[in-house]
């Protein structure tokens, strides 16, 4: 029944193994990515949230970072 | 490099924060309404307003863009602007955003319960709201986006990709899933018939649970979290690989909640396939958002925002652990259509959703209004309160769920169904809703404690609407040698870009087979277009939401071809714009109710039923209908209805629309002679009950011609 239904779209069948095969060269291209940026970088980025609005309620914090 | 000096817009996310306040008491009065009324239909006062399958769809309407919405526009609105050292871009696009969201939040309260609905899950609100959604929700983007180029920080932390992958992602889902052709101002058909719109709307609809219950607020995760904890996430690498595989492993999963269904079943595979992937990006952003806490967990003990985002975290990991198991056919065959599915929803909204939004409240509140939170014991009882309250609600629905789902399946030793009588399955469940509304009451009566907090905190306080900061501005014509993700980090718009080519891959696998195939063809030649009464009932079947508890799909199983009859054929749903397939099964699957099929029931028993459905069906918890019984059905549309239909592939003929409504009358007249000839029935032709009973009638009848 689903064969006949889908009969218009030739090699429908690969269209899975397609997808996946897309999402492992994505993933391998993310890692690699990942390895190659910098380590200061990183480390700068990861402290973003913590520097940005302190000016004004500094007095206020109920705790500071050790 | 100059400093230069400017001020963060805490308004907007003030008023955003106490729309989400409002809402919130809304959304869940109407969700405790609903689980009163699953148990005591008389709760729904008679009125066809406040009756199940209206006010359901309210619910989580209320719930998902109201409550849920609102606390994503203050997240966002408050840590967009930090990060990147900047006022939004424009004050006036960000009041647009909140007065324009508001009015369709208004507009939605006022249609839903009206009865003016689609039908599709989630997407319930007609065209003209869809347009005004999709108007707003553009204002959002320009604005985050405008936001976003006048930075004054040259790189986007992570929580801004989650809000860019947010914006461009529910924009696609929402503008395809709502191609509809109106046919009057709140009356519209959905573009797509059958198996395309079931593909189409759960493509949209476990897309709107990723890319607006979950990527909004896991940047809201990445940016409140190592705020309340004062120390940086626990990886940002690991946060990269989180956020590119989340986002485009997420779009391909939408067919595992047609698992069984009449789609295909490539497609069924692929949904699950990717379901199970996708627990490994989930986690991944689990465990980094917990991880963040390593070495100040004593803090947790003693600091209510840190214990809620706890919670939250963990709700979020164990709603993305059973997201991938209910997605396996075998574990789905028994999930599906049940309560589990209900509590499934309920731990990611009221745990991930409800209490990152509670966390995120109480800890922006004392900044905002420059104090102290009033009573930090409240905000530990309002914790106990939700946590108790989720475990009240969720662990009945996943026992009754299951017992339920049993029952349906059980054989007795002669191979006959234990529980022939559906209504059996139902009775034995209501404890398990009693328990529910518990816990949903003690999880409101722990916000009602949170708002008592807050608003003390609020008046203790005083309000910074403009928070001066300054930072040096964006150098420019900079020479970069850096290499890896940074590089995108600093380009908005190509990242935006992949953004988008992300999750159009999965989009366009999962949705181009569907526009190519011959949908308007019937594959099954019995298989005719609704008569013009037939459709016209449906339009009133739509109207009471009746697709809330029942479900049109026959699954494959003996347990269900036994109980119901043959099996649904995806040849047989070619002209249902929309599709009502439905999603759990309060009451029995109705595909097969029609005539000539072994359900198949008498005109008179269903005129009874929806006067009163304890006449013929003693202990059921349906709503009355006894309006259907009075209103008099408007005719004067079946052209334009005919028209419209014809217009996306009904084959209707030409001219036909100018006799429908003379075959609607004599197809109504017989139906109503054959009722008045029972003793205690007398009604006339024109009721809407007419309509409703030729549709039920009609249903899954066309394949019985070819026995």
């Amino acid at each position: 029944m689903f064969k006949n239904y889908f009969n218009d779209i030739a090699y429908i069948e690969v269209g899975p193994v397609i997808g996946l095969t897309i999402f492992f060269v994505f993933f391998v291209v993310l890692v690699y990515v990942v390895i190659k940026t910098d380590k200061g970088f990183i480390s700068k980025m990861k402290n973003m949230p913590l520097n940005d609005d302190e000016l004004k309620n500094q007095s206020k914090k109920t705790s500071t970072q050790p | 490099m100059s400093i230069e000096k400017f001020s963060y817009d805490n308004k907007i996310v003030k008023y955003f924060l106490l729309a989400t306040v409002v809402f919130g008491v809304i959304g869940m009065l109407v969700g405790l309404t609903i689980a009163t009324q699953i148990f005591y239909p008389a709760a729904n006062f008679n009125l066809p307003y406040t009756t199940f399958g209206r006010i359901r769809p309210l619910h989580t309407n209320a719930v998902i863009f109201a409550f849920v919405g609102n606390a994503m526009f203050a997240g966002v609105y408050y840590s967009l602007q930090r990060l990147l050292k900047t006022r939004m871009f424009s004050d006036l696009l960000s009041w647009i955003n909140f007065w324009g969201w508001q009015i369709i939040i208004l507009a939605a309260a006022i249609t839903l319960p009206l009865g003016l609905t689609t039908s599709k899950e989630y997407a319930e609100l007609e065209w003209p709201i869809d347009i005004a959604i999709a108007l707003i929700w553009v204002v959002f983007g320009v604005n985050m986006i405008g936001t976003i180029i006048k930075r004054r920080e040259r790189h986007m932390y992570v929580a801004i990709w989650f809000y860019i992958a947010t914006f461009v992602t529910v924009a696609i889902l929402h503008i395809f899933n709502s191609f509809e052709l109106p046919i009057s101002l709140f009356k519209s058909y959905s573009f797509y018939a059958g198996v395309q719109d079931a593909l189409v709307q759960w493509w949209y609809g476990h897309n709107a649970v990723a890319f607006f219950l979950t990527t909004p607020f896991l940047g809201i995760m990445y940016y409140y979290l190592p705020k309340a904890a004062n120390r940086p996430v626990y990886s940002y690498k690991l946060s990269i690989i989180h956020f590119w595989s989340l986002i485009f492993i997420y779009i391909w999963a939408g067919p595992h909640h047609l698992l069984y269904t009449a789609l295909p079943n490539w497609a069924q595979t692929l949904g699950t396939v990717f379901s199970v992937m996708l627990i490994a990006p989930s986690w991944g952003g689990m465990l980094n958002g917990l991880m963040t806490l390593r070495g100040a967990w004593d803090r947790v003990r003693e600091d209510p925002v840190l214990k809620f985002m706890v919670v939250a975290v963990t709700a979020y990991g164990m709603a993305t652990f059973e997201g991938p198991m209910l997605s396996l056919k075998n574990f789905n065959a028994i999930t599906h259509f049940t309560d589990w599915i209900i509590g499934h929803v309920h731990i990611g909204g009221l745990g991930w959703n409800g209490f990152l939004i509670f966390g995120m409240a109480y800890w922006l509140i004392p900044r905002m209004w420059q104090t102290r939170l009033y009573s930090t014991n409240l905000a530990n009882l309002h914790f106990w309160l939700g946590t108790l309250g989720i475990i009240l609600y969720a662990l009945p629905l996943y026992w009754g769920g299951v017992v339920q789902s049993l029952m349906w399946k059980e054989f007795t030793e002669e191979g006959f169904l234990m529980y022939g009588n559906f209504l059996e399955t139902v009775t034995k469940i209501i404890p398990f809703y009693v328990i529910r509304l518990v816990g949903g009451l003690l999880y409101f009566s722990g916000f009602l404690i949170m708002i008592y907090n807050v608003v003390k905190t609020m008046g203790a306080g005083s309000f910074l609407a403009n928070e001066e900061a300054e930072a040096p501005a964006l150098e420019k014509n900079v020479e970069f040698k850096d290499k890896g993700h940074s590089i995108l980090e600093r380009k908005p718009i190509q990242f935006t870009i992949l953004t988008l080519v992300a999750v159009a891959i999965g989009g366009i696998a999962e949705i181009m087979p569907t526009y190519l195939i011959k949908s308007n063809i019937p594959t099954i030649p019995s298989v005719k277009p609704y008569t013009p009464l037939e459709l016209q009932g449906r339009d009133i079947y739509i109207r009471e939401g009746c697709v809330s508890c029942h479900s049109q799909m026959v699954r494959p199983f003996r347990s269900e071809t036994e109980r119901y009859g043959e099996y649904s054929k995806a040849g047989e749903f070619v002209y249902d714009h929309p599709f009502l397939w439905g999603s759990r099964r309060t009451g029995p699957d109705l595909h097969r109710e029609g005539l000539g099929n072994k359900n198949a029931k008498p005109h008179a028993w269903h005129y009874k039923h929806m006067y009163d459905p304890r006449i013929t069906s003693p202990g059921s918890i349906m709503p009355r209908y006894p309006w259907l019984l009075e209103n008099s059905l408007d005719a004067s549309n079946t052209a334009d209805k005919i028209n419209a239909m014809r217009t996306l592939g009904v084959p209707y003929q030409k001219g036909y629309e100018q006799i429908a409504n003379d075959d609607l009358q004599a197809q109504a007249k017989m139906i109503a002679d054959q009722l008045n000839a029972e003793e205690d029935i007398n009604t006339s032709a024109d009721k809407e009950i007419i309509a409703l009973i030729a549709y039920l009638q009609r249903l899954g009848t066309d394949i019985n011609v070819d026995k």
